[in-house]
């Protein structure tokens, strides 16, 4: 009967979902009880930073892989969590103080927008509210007036800037160029560099990625999810359906910049500082780089790109300091050109394919012969396009 | 008011100067099957753009259901009860059938709607039944890239019903369709007639004879007649801006 189809599919679901709970489970139980025990402090913390780079990362895939916005303005969203949390423990101090930098520049009075981050859990709230406020604002702006495309990354580009001179410009209010170093801060009492407070700063980075997969996972599946992808393979059609992009794409947006506040604040307390470095535009474009290695448009290869793109990085870093950003610009280049769908991509279609090839199988053929490639019918479809 | 579900007065697009619709009249009523016919350029997308809100009239004004659509943007005029489907098919081609039936199918458009509501069970029972309508049972669940073109019309033609809209505004949807297809796809248009307001916009003078009651001539903008089949094919200025040409536009 016709139903086969339709009962077919509601089986194999729930047996994946469980497939996958269990690696996912698995994964994080090692990373998160076995790995403090087995690597060299060193080498945990570092792990810590990509986990936290991780999440970030995702917020990128939901943007750009799921709903097709090339955001080349992460670094604002992942810089602002980052100053949130790091003001919080700058304020650590006794009763009246001011913190250090502000008192070498002269400053009397505690500015007004440091005042709340006094509060820890107005800090907690804040580090992935501003973000998410920020770039729904930004968006609903850039959304309702149907950019989209390419003037959308350039504009989310500009904003960096602009948020790159905020930050650096005016000395006293952010320690400019400098940044904020978190090093010597107390956060509850504890020394935030000592190896206690790093290792539950890992241990918060793996909890907050793995909230973070679930939330991604839960957006982009579902009605929701089809949405997002609708809107990027031709958001123009979704309004005649009775659909309007705009709120999809400011909440989308918004979350993901809230996932990059989120990995902003967990990385500076792991690194040690924040400052404007965050908001140069190489670092926005790495965090793209990781999406597009690991594969845009899933969600465990934005997060295996980034974990491999940064242990590269680190590794490379260690031998030959200068030639990280060549290297970048080159494994953009290759992952363009050679691995389009990144790693996730290749194991999914071409992987299988090639292997097959080697072990001088065919091919497993999935198209029909189609009209859809004529290229008078491609012609059209691209020139009718609004 | 009246049962006119359609009425455009007066209505003149132009783009830079150029008149792509030229001060024109027109109305149908509830329940109608539209044929619009009229050579390459003669603005029959132009209107249906101008009917859905993708692009303002310069001048004059389109009601639906007696309100008027200036002004409101694509996704109100199509809550309000107006499907189109397009020239080349779009379909979204990342999503299976099954899915771009379930997105149109959806009642609540809204953004929380859509991320709390899963499809209710007459929703599903309203896609399996559409996917067997529109014969694509079997391939409901690979991607809509897959299918063929004129797989692709017939879902794009699915989705619109899935909206159940009261106006289905069908642009060429036989066009690069064989034979068989055309004479399926005119088959579901006329099913579909008994329950809802259709215009559909042809070349196809075959497939026109096929489904088409009441027929609208457009030209340079403008209706050039209106009348049965018979009628208009017998109208000398049709015979002379239209109907003598065919053979050259399909050669
Ligand atoms: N956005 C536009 N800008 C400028 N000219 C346009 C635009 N859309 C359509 N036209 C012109 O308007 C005329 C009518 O186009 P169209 O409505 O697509 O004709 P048809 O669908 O009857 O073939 C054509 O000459 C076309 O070039
Ligand atoms: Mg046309």
């Amino acid at each position: 009967m016709t139903h086969t189809a339709a009962t077919n599919l509601p089986l194999a679901k729930p047996r994946k979902l469980l497939w996958e709970t269990g690696v996912i489970a698995v994964i994080t139980l090692i990373c998160a009880v076995l790995l403090p025990f087995v690597l060299p402090t060193f080498r945990l913390k570092f792990l810590g930073r990509f986990v936290a780079l991780a999440t970030a990362a995702l917020g990128i895939d939901l943007i750009w892989g799921y709903t097709g916005l090339l955001s080349l303005g992460h670094g604002i969203f992942f810089a602002l969590g980052g100053y949130s949390l790091a003001m919080h423990l700058k304020l650590q101090i006794p009763e009246g103080e001011l913190p250090n930098f502000m008192v070498n520049y002269g400053v009397a009075k505690l500015p007004w927008f440091w005042q709340p981050f006094h509060s820890f859990p107005f800090t907690l709230v804040a580090l992935f509210t501003i973000p998410a406020l920020v770039a729904a604002v930004l968006g609903y702006l850039v959304f309702r007036n149907r950019i989209r495309g390419v003037y959308f990354s350039i504009l989310t580009q500009a904003s960096l800037l602009v948020f790159f001179f905020f930050f650096k410009g005016p000395i006293e209010l952010f320690n400019g160029t400098n940044g904020l170093k978190t090093d010597k801060d107390l956060i509850f009492g504890v020394l935030a560099s000592s190896n206690q407070a790093q290792l539950v700063f890992y241990e918060l980075s793996i909890l907050c990625l793995l909230l973070a997969y679930i939330l991604c996972r839960w957006l982009t599946s579902g009605r929701f999810g089809r949405t997002l992808i609708a809107i990027r393979d031709d958001e123009n059609r979704m309004r005649f359906s009775g659909y309007n992009p705009t709120g999809f794409k400011v909440i989308v947006f918004a979350v993901s910049a809230a996932l990059a506040g989120v990995a902003g604040a967990l990385y500076t307390v792991q690194t040690g500082i924040i400052s404007p470095s965050t908001m140069e535009v190489p670092f926005s474009i790495e965090m793209v780089i990781w999406v597009a290695v690991g594969g845009r448009g899933t969600l465990i290869g934005a997060v295996l790109g980034t974990i491999l793109v940064s242990i590269a990085r680190t590794l490379l870093s260690e031998q030959f300091p200068e030639f990280w950003l060549f290297f970048q610009g080159g494994l953009f280049l290759i992952v363009v050109t050679v691995l389009p769908d990144g790693l996730m991509g290749w194991f999914k279609n071409e992987g299988p394919d090639q292997m097959r090839l080697l072990l001088g199988r065919p091919r497993k053929v999935m198209t029909y012969p189609s009209l859809a490639e004529d290229p008078e019918v491609e012609y059209e479809r691209q020139n009718l396009r609004n | 008011m009246s049962d006119k579900i359609l009425e455009i007065e007066n209505v003149t697009v132009s783009f830079e100067g150029f008149k792509a619709l030229n001060q024109l009249n027109f109305s149908m009523d509830t329940g109608e099957l539209r044929v619009i016919i009229g050579p390459n350029g003669a603005g029959k997308t132009t209107f249906l753009d101008v009917i859905t809100g993708k692009v303002q009239p310069t001048t004059g004004r389109a009601l639906f259901k007696g309100k008027n659509l200036r002004s409101r943007s694509e996704h109100n005029i199509s809550r309000l009860g107006i499907g189109r489907k397009f020239q080349t098919p779009r379909v979204y081609l990342q999503l299976t059938p099954r899915e771009n039936l379930d997105l149109s199918c959806n009642r609540h458009k809204n953004v929380l709607a859509t991320l709390w509501g899963r499809p209710s069970g007459p929703e599903r029972r309203t896609v399996a039944g559409l996917l067997e309508t529109i014969g694509l049972t079997t391939k409901a669940d690979i991607p809509a890239a897959l299918l063929s073109h004129g797989e692709k019309q017939r879902l794009e033609i699915g989705m619109l019903v899935a909206q159940s809209p009261d106006l289905l505004l069908v642009d060429e949807p036989v066009a690069g369709l064989t034979d068989e297809e055309t004479e399926n796809v005119g088959n579901l248009l006329l099913t579909l007639a008994d329950s809802h307001s259709i215009i559909v916009i042809e070349h196809d003078m075959e497939f026109v004879r096929q489904i088409a009651r009441q027929v609208t001539v457009l030209h340079q903008g403008a209706v050039l007649c209106e009348g049965s089949m018979d009628e208009v094919q017998s109208n000398p200025q049709v015979i002379e801006v239209y109907l003598g040409q065919p053979e050259e536009d399909d050669g």
